[in-house]
């Protein structure tokens, strides 16, 4: 195997990925289309703050002075968009139009709860207790984990001067939760996914490209000069290892600019792309063995979504949003390993000496060797004529 | 099965090759050899085992009997270095369309290991000589079907092989551009190369090729010079020797 003839091989790679459009659109356009569509949907496009879920108050007890100081603390609050007090039949319906993604009921006893509260701090027993109906919409995934969260914020920090988490308060909320919202967008959450969804789609591209040449004798002619099929397959790793490396910069550039702001250092981003690219490998053996049991080139378009499609929705960002079963069916996919472990770097802050990183890299390098090896293999018995 | 023998240098030695596809045989104890500065054109009709031929010289198939010398090197043991002094141009139009007409003879270049300061000059010269040059720079993707068949011809030829193995190298092109090709094998010929091709075009066989040999089932049925057949066979011309005995019935396949 001689390099000079791998680089060849790549350098015909690389203009055929620039010069045909489909290719260019698969492999460098799409990914960026879908990261721009993504954040510019979900991100925080346009300044630090996600996109505010818009909230109605409804105050059953009037304009009064606490249930004004609860709306001005939760318009202060940045995280939700709060306007003026608006009538209970208002609200529920531009609940259920969508207009608002949470209605949240003051009682009429909400001024005397404060003041209750405020005279006997340290007695419930003389507090005046009532409840704060919070209504949400059902198809906001992030209502239910940002409104009642920061409602109960509001009220502890903002109206009655203590932290909720370490005291009782007189309010009972009718959906409490747990989650920390802390400015993240649902976004960010998408963000480390993308980078696998990007590469997944080489499969498809690497299978066409084989099968092509196939077809039109390009290969068994290149198979008939002195270079052997060990440097047409380092030819393709080599073109696709670095096009792999140009997809992930840019799709970490459209990230970047649409507000997913990694809290890596340097050597953790670099760690990232190195499993970025390493992944590059599996994609580049999935592709040869459909190459291999495809009998043309739009046979191999439609058999390479046989690989392509678990991944997708298994192992990249799609995988979040799935049961906990279709979440453990994904541990039998690189490309949620690749996932785990840039969630991990970039989201989660992990280190890359961290179990759960060195983990994931070893399954995605080991994984990635072995289904290469196999797909050369394949190709060359079943493929190459 | 007739067995040849030439006392002139041989660039091509074929010994008993025999090739099966599972119960098909296609190419039936095949003996042949072709000598140095010699154009040879090898015909027979379709499925008669001419490509498959081909292909077991370039070492693309492997005979199931047989052997084959190309330049005293066997091609079974020693096929990298057979191939370095063979420049092929296959039966399908087999160039990159995304590549314009001289990075397709530039590739071949490089896969030969062609030193890269000769290269730009070699692919210019086979571009030259095919009559591309004005269109180099174009894609291939915009070349007409003759023009394809010719940029395949020079990238075939950028290394300067001593022996070019052309399967059907003027299918498609036109009066104008067939008549170049044929000068220009006529030139490889003088220039001490040794060319063997095969063709449906009995005229260009005539034309171009010292010998033939006539290959029908996978076998020799007949070689020697155009004249030799032709008084041979009491035929006016090499069209005539070929249907006596081949027959006239169409044939299907590659």
């Amino acid at each position: 195997m001689r390099i000079s003839r791998a680089i060849a091989m790549a350098k015909k790679d690389w203009k055929r990925i620039i010069r045909e459009p489909a290719f260019l659109f698969i492999i460098i356009l799409f990914p960026v289309i879908i990261t721009v569509a993504f954040g510019t949907s979900f991100g925080a496009v346009g300044g630090s703050q996600p996109s505010a879920l818009s909230v109605a108050v409804v105050s059953l007890g009037g304009n009064s002075t606490a249930s004004n100081q609860f709306l001005h603390a939760m318009q202060a609050t940045g995280v939700v968009k709060v306007g003026p007090f608006v009538d209970n039949k208002t609200a529920q319906s531009m609940l259920s139009q969508g207009q608002v993604q949470a209605v949240i009921l003051l009682p009429s006893s909400f001024d005397s709860t404060v003041e209750s509260f405020k005279a006997h701090p340290s007695d419930p027993g003389l507090w005046t207790n009532s409840t704060i109906q919070v209504y949400l919409d059902r198809a906001s995934v992030l209502s239910d984990q940002v409104v009642p969260t920061v409602v109960e914020q509001v009220l502890g920090q903002g109206i009655l001067g203590i932290k909720p988490a370490t005291q009782a308060l007189p309010f009972a909320l009718s959906t409490p939760s747990v989650v920390k919202v802390q400015g993240q967008s649902v976004f960010d959450s998408f963000a480390p996914g993308l980078f696998a969804f990007a590469s997944i789609y080489m499969i498809m591209i690497v299978a066409q490209s084989y099968t092509t040449e196939r077809d039109n004798g390009m290969l068994s002619r290149i198979l008939v000069t002195p270079a052997t099929s060990g440097d047409v397959v380092m030819g393709s790793v080599v073109s696709y290892l670095v096009i792999g490396l140009v997809q992930a910069l840019l799709v970490f550039l459209c990230v970047y600019a649409l507000g997913y702001h990694p809290v890596a250092g340097p050597t953790a981003i670099l760690v990232g792309f190195y499993i970025i690219t390493v992944f590059a490998l599996c994609n580049i053996g999935f592709g040869l063995i459909t190459a291999a049991v495809s009998r043309s080139a739009g046979a191999a378009t439609g058999i390479s979504f046989v690989f392509l499609m678990p991944q997708l929705f298994l192992g990249t960002f799609v995988g979040s949003a799935l049961s906990s079963t279709a979440q453990e069916a994904g541990r039998f996919l690189p490309a949620y390993y690749v996932t785990d472990a840039l969630t991990s770097l970039f989201t989660r802050g992990a280190s890359i000496t961290s179990a759960s990183v060195l983990t994931d890299l070893a399954v995605v390098s080991a994984s990635s060797v072995v289904i290469l090896i196999v797909g050369v293999q394949l190709f060359k018995r079943f493929g190459s004529r | 099965m007739q067995r040849e023998t030439n006392p002139v240098a041989v660039a091509i030695a074929i010994e008993g090759l025999t090739k099966d596809y599972g119960d098909i045989r296609a190419v039936d104890d095949l003996n042949l050899t072709v000598s140095e500065a010699e154009v040879f054109g090898l015909l027979g009709p379709n499925g008669s085992g001419k490509t498959t031929t081909i292909n077991c010289l370039t070492g693309l198939l492997s005979p199931t009997k047989g052997s084959i010398k190309v330049g005293g090197f066997d091609v079974r043991g020693e096929v990298e270095k057979a191939r370095e002094i063979m420049g092929v141009s296959p039966q399908e139009t087999a160039v990159c369309p995304y590549l314009t007409g001289r990075e397709n003879v530039q590739l071949f270049g490089e896969l030969y290991s062609v030193p890269k300061q000769a290269l730009r000059a070699r692919a210019d010269n086979v571009m030259e000589k095919v009559g591309l040059i004005d269109d180099a720079d174009r894609r291939v993707s915009k070349y007409s079907g003759g023009m394809k068949r010719r940029v395949s011809i020079a990238m075939a030829l950028v290394t300067d092989p001593k022996i070019v193995l052309l399967d059907e190298p003027t299918v498609g092109m036109d009066p104008q551009a067939r008549r170049e090709v044929w000068d220009f094998v006529v030139e490889l010929r003088d220039r001490g190369k040794t060319v063997l091709l095969t063709t449906h075009y009995m005229e260009e066989a005539e034309e171009l090729c010292d010998r033939v040999g006539i290959i029908d089932h996978g076998k020799l049925i007949a070689l020697g010079s155009p004249a030799e057949l032709k008084t041979k066979y009491g035929a006016r011309d090499l069209e005539d020797v070929f249907l006596q005995l081949t027959g006239r019935r169409i044939r299907e396949g590659a």
